[in-house]
């Protein structure tokens, strides 16, 4: 991926299955983990397939992630905070 | 916010932001509520936040949003960002969540400016990760600044040529265009060609983004009868058909776009009438000049009543904020004829140009009514092709039954990306009009909230 975003934006630290991942101020969670080449964010609950981000606004649910705990979070809606822990969704949420 | 406003618009793109300024200005208490944190709709998004410094790349069209934003900024319009609108009733009490609150409110008017999504394109392999729609990639674009080298772009539709000639200008490779609109597209469109030429500018814009991506040596390969995306965990590869020989493209990326489609689900679940249109494919609102529906109170500006664009979406706004006022007692109806007067005929000049573009960018059959079995037409359930079929030979007649037959349509997007598929397919399954097949019917709340704030809303 490539970041040709020429603003200033502050730096934000998230973590993503427990590895640090630097964000921008600003961004959703959605575009931080694809900047950094994470493209798949989930497992269906159906058949187990990978899903990652496909409309990037807020319509097709394929982007759902775990955040801070929290189940079933649109990652192309939610902009990122600072120490926002991320993680992979597996099947149906608990 | 307030538990009562004159005016609640819903949408903050183009038309949403002209309506409730227009309204604002006239002296009228106007909310306006949005999903994204900022005004802009999807075709302005993050328009005033200047991710990229280089304006060539993102283009004038663009820019253009700026006005809008700043104007609604400048306005007494509380615009609320970030909140999702998951209920419009037909008395107008609209049920609203931000932050993981939800609360209700109502209006004496209400104008649903939810505008468009891109059309689902059901082929195998469309759920794979690394597939994005090319709107979606533009998204990612315009908000952050974050590009994807090497993509391979596939499908029809002036969008998918913009946001390749948008990586291009930035100097991002792209590996491939393959347009799947076939030769027959321009023979139709032709008819519509004269109608569209007021439009000239728009037109010329198009051919030389096309023979720009051509001089950079980027492929365009035209004529893909067929397409399939391979991988099992992500996408590595397309498959393309041409003159019936398959070739393929290794590649991580791919964008789909084939046009794009009202956003439905608000009016449909407040209980507006929709009707098929056979020229968009696609159900439009049913609205009067005015932009009211058929419901009392509930009116429906920009794309929802039919794709016309930013231009026309603007003029559509201003429109039904106009008429809102007059509604309210805010206008007399000369007044409201007067201002509105500009704006309904530059309406009428900018849909000129829309026959002749869904024409030329008509999604051919094959890649809306997928002919391969296992291809998924419900993404959220994983519904495949070949159930939806069965589902009718059992008996099912319409979208509706076939959610208790597959679970087709029940999941988070709540039809979204199969409900198009899935009228088309029941109407050519069982050799009727889509018209009369009609659609899945859409309840609230249309976007998914937690039972908790559900059990939280408190009532006066």
């Amino acid at each position: 991926m490539r970041r040709i975003d020429t603003s200033t934006a502050r730096r934000v630290m998230i973590e993503f299955e427990g590895q640090p991942l630097e964000a921008r101020q600003g961004e959703t969670v959605a575009a931080a983990l694809l900047a950094a080449n994470h493209w798949s964010f989930r497992t269906t609950p159906v058949s187990g397939a990978a899903r990652g981000p496909f409309c990037m606004m807020g319509v097709c649910f394929d982007c759902l992630v775990e955040i801070d705990g929290m189940a079933n979070r649109q990652a192309c809606m939610t902009e990122v905070r600072e120490g926002m822990r991320v993680n992979r969704q597996h099947g149906a949420a608990p | 916010m307030k538990s009562h406003y004159q005016i609640a618009v819903i949408g903050a793109g183009p038309a949403g932001m002209a309506a409730a300024t227009v309204a604002a200005e006239h002296g009228a208490s106007v909310l306006l509520l949005d999903e994204q944190a900022k005004a802009g709709g999807q075709i302005y998004r993050a328009v005033a936040e200047q991710k990229i410094n280089d304006q060539n790349i993102l283009g004038d069209d663009y820019y253009k949003g700026r006005s809008l934003v700043s104007e609604l900024a400048a306005s007494d319009v509380e615009h609320v960002g970030g909140a999702t609108v998951w209920q419009v009733s037909p008395e107008r009490q609209i049920g609203v969540s931000k932050d993981g609150v939800a609360q209700q409110l109502t209006a004496d008017r209400v104008i649903i400016a939810t505008g468009a999504q891109e059309r689902p394109f059901p082929i195998p392999g469309w759920t794979l990760p690394g597939v994005v729609n090319a709107g979606g990639a533009q998204v990612l674009l315009k908000s952050s600044g974050i590009a994807v080298p090497d993509a391979v772009f596939a499908g029809t539709g002036p969008l998918l040529y913009l946001v390749a000639y948008q990586y291009m200008k930035a100097g991002i490779p792209v590996r491939a265009i393959l347009d799947t609109a076939p030769k027959t597209n321009t023979l139709a469109a032709l008819p519509h060609l004269p109608a569209a030429l007021v439009n000239i500018g728009a037109l010329m814009k198009g051919r030389r983004w096309i023979a720009s991506l051509k001089a950079s040596g980027i492929p365009i390969i035209k004529g893909i009868t067929n397409l399939r995306l391979l991988g099992d965990d992500a996408v590595s590869g397309v498959e393309y058909r041409r003159r019936g020989s398959w070739q393929r493209i290794d590649t991580a990326h791919v964008f789909l776009h084939q046009g794009v489609v009202p956003n439905t689900n608000l009016a449909m679940a407040a209980g507006c009438a929709h009707r098929w249109s056979e020229a968009q494919l696609c159900w439009h609102a049913v609205t009067d000049a005015w932009a009211d529906s058929n419901v009392a109170g509930l009116a429906i500006a920009g794309d929802g009543v039919g794709i016309g664009g930013a231009r026309a979406s603007e003029y559509s706004g201003r429109i039904a904020g106009l008429s809102a006022l007059h509604q309210c007692g805010q206008l007399d109806i000369a007044e409201r004829d007067r201002l509105a007067q500009p704006f309904h005929r530059a309406l009428t000049s900018e849909m000129r140009m829309r026959p002749f573009l869904d024409a030329l960018f008509r999604p051919p059959r094959q890649f809306r009514i997928p002919a391969d079995d296992a291809t998924i037409v419900c993404r959220c359930e994983e519904v495949p092709a070949a159930l939806v079929r069965q589902s009718v030979e059992l008996g099912c007649t319409g979208p509706n039954q076939l959610k208790s037959f597959s679970r087709c349509g029940m999941g988070p997007c709540q039809g979204r990306f199969c409900g198009l598929t899935v009228s088309e397919m029941i109407a050519e399954a069982r050799g009727m009009p889509v018209a009369e097949v009609g659609t899945m019917r859409i309840r609230p709340p249309v976007k998914p909230l937690m039972l908790g704030e559900l059990a939280d809303l408190t009532t006066d």
